[in-house]
């Protein structure tokens, strides 16, 4: 118990002293993760509402693969991208290994099919009731796609969440393709595992703190930006 | 102005799972006025209207406008039974058949502003369109197919759910509309409301067009046994 409470004095004192090195890791957890959330969103937001809307050939085997994709364990994801980032792989010539682009390549390929899952379960609903009519007004699919994008945009803030959510916390792909190197490639959850694994728990637990406020922290604001659950809305 | 009427229907049949839905139909609808289609539950009303609207796939005939049916599309509205209201104010509604269209901004402030008057919502314009009572949903709905102008407007019983007020409210919008040349098919279980709207009725029975013809003679001499018995209020199966 008493490491819970040194880690959290520790927590408070790393914060309140604005230790410059608990800010720059914490500064490049946000970069690489809100990174391959944008990313992922603009590839996952469309294709989840395409899905919805389309009847196309392979759809269910796609929707399956896509659902299994979101367990996908983010070690083996971490083990492929460094396999393709590596001096000998097809990528190697862009020198991309251990450096905070290929960390976001890995969480995009983490986060894609999560938010492309949960986009897919929100706009299926939304599409059943808006069908009829956007039939009906003759609209094009690129016009029933951004109509859904829109109005459907809580949900889609729910499963961008998520996404960050996963991306924030993820550990296993970061350590591989980033290499956890000081200065350059370290975050919050890699240092963590650097600290814990020194004994440092005092430490290790007060990076862990910040990194559930921060977590806690864009969520609260996102939500608030975009007013969700006020009063008359919904 | 071209016009996209008469609409033609030839031996039209719509089939599914090997059941037949309605046919064969062969009808025309001409110019101007009211169509009412009255008919039982099942007998195929708003698969008719769909099979003119082109929402329906036919299995066999035609169906034909005066002009390619991209271009006839883009003339036709419709109503559903329980509107469907998108996620958005009641002004956004409004707003959405107009943008789809690219219509230059002031224009649609002004349409939308115009319709929602008419529509007797412009006190309302900010408020949700899904907070709407069911009276407010059905004109939001019958004012958003009539913003873009349609030359022709499809209404799947759209008074079934709601009281007298409120019907007459529709009633009164859809008269203004036939004045301004806009050509209504409406189907409907309210055989009051058939005879004051009616210029020219339809009875579906089984899937066919069982009886036709101009209101007067439709409602006050029925020629065949089956309207005179669902005129009566029997149940007719």
């Amino acid at each position: 118990m008493n490491d819970i409470f040194d880690g959290l004095a520790a927590a408070f004192w790393l914060v309140v002293s604005f230790d410059p090195e608990l800010i720059e890791i914490s500064l490049r957890s946000l970069q690489v993760t809100l990174g391959a959330l944008v990313l992922s969103c603009a590839i996952a937001l469309p294709l989840g509402t395409f899905l919805a809307i389309r009847r196309f050939r392979y759809r269910r085997l796609t929707i399956s693969v896509l659902n299994a994709l979101m367990g996908l364990p983010p070690v083996v994801v971490g083990l492929i991208v460094y396999i393709l980032l590596s001096r000998s792989g097809p990528f190697g010539v862009l020198g991309l290994l251990f450096t905070p682009t290929a960390m976001v390549i890995a969480q995009v390929i983490i986060i894609t099919p999560l938010i492309a899952s949960i986009t897919h379960q929100a706009m299926r609903e939304l599409w059943a009731e808006y069908h009829d009519l956007l039939i009906s007004l003759n609209t094009s699919q690129w016009q029933r796609v951004k109509t859904l994008v829109w109005d459907g945009r809580r949900n889609l803030l729910t499963a961008a969440l998520a996404g960050f959510g996963r991306g924030i916390g993820e550990v296993g792909a970061i350590m591989i393709v980033g290499g956890n190197i000081d200065n350059a490639t370290r975050v919050l959850t890699t240092a963590i595992a650097l600290e814990t694994g020194k004994g440092d728990f005092a430490l290790a637990l007060a990076l862990g703190f910040v990194l559930i406020a921060l977590a806690i922290g864009v969520n609260v604001s996102i939500h608030w930006l975009s007013r969700t659950e006020r009063e008359g809305r919904w | 102005m071209t016009t996209i009427l008469p609409l033609t229907l030839q031996d039209v049949a719509v089939r599914r799972r090997g059941k037949r839905l309605i046919g064969p139909v062969t009808t025309t609808l001409g110019r101007q006025g009211i169509t009412i289609i009255v008919g039982p539950n099942g007998s195929g009303k708003t698969t008719l209207l769909k099979v003119m609207h082109g929402v329906e796939r036919i299995s066999t005939g035609t169906v034909r406008w005066a002009v390619p049916d991209s271009e006839a599309q883009h003339h036709q509205g419709y109503v559903f039974q329980t509107p469907i209201m998108l996620r958005r104010s009641v002004a956004d509604n409004l707003r959405y058949p107009l943008q789809l269209h690219n219509i230059a901004k002031a224009e649609t402030e002004q349409r939308m502003i115009d319709w929602a008057r008419k529509i007797g919502l412009h006190d309302h314009l900010q408020i949700s369109a899904t907070r709407l009572s069911g009276g407010e949903k059905q004109r939001l709905a019958l004012g958003r197919a009539l913003i873009r102008r349609p030359e022709v407007l499809f209404l799947d019983e759209p008074c079934a759910n709601l009281d007298g007020a409120s019907t007459r409210d529709i009633e009164a919008l859809l008269i203004e509309a036939r004045k301004a040349g806009t050509r209504i098919v409406m189907t409907t279980h309210n055989i009051g409301q058939a005879k004051r709207l009616a210029d020219d009725a339809l009875f579906m029975l089984h899937g066919i067009i069982k009886e036709a013809g101009p209101a007067r003679a439709f409602f006050d001499a029925p020629q065949s046994k089956e309207l005179m018995a669902f005129f009566r209020g029997d149940i007719i199966a």
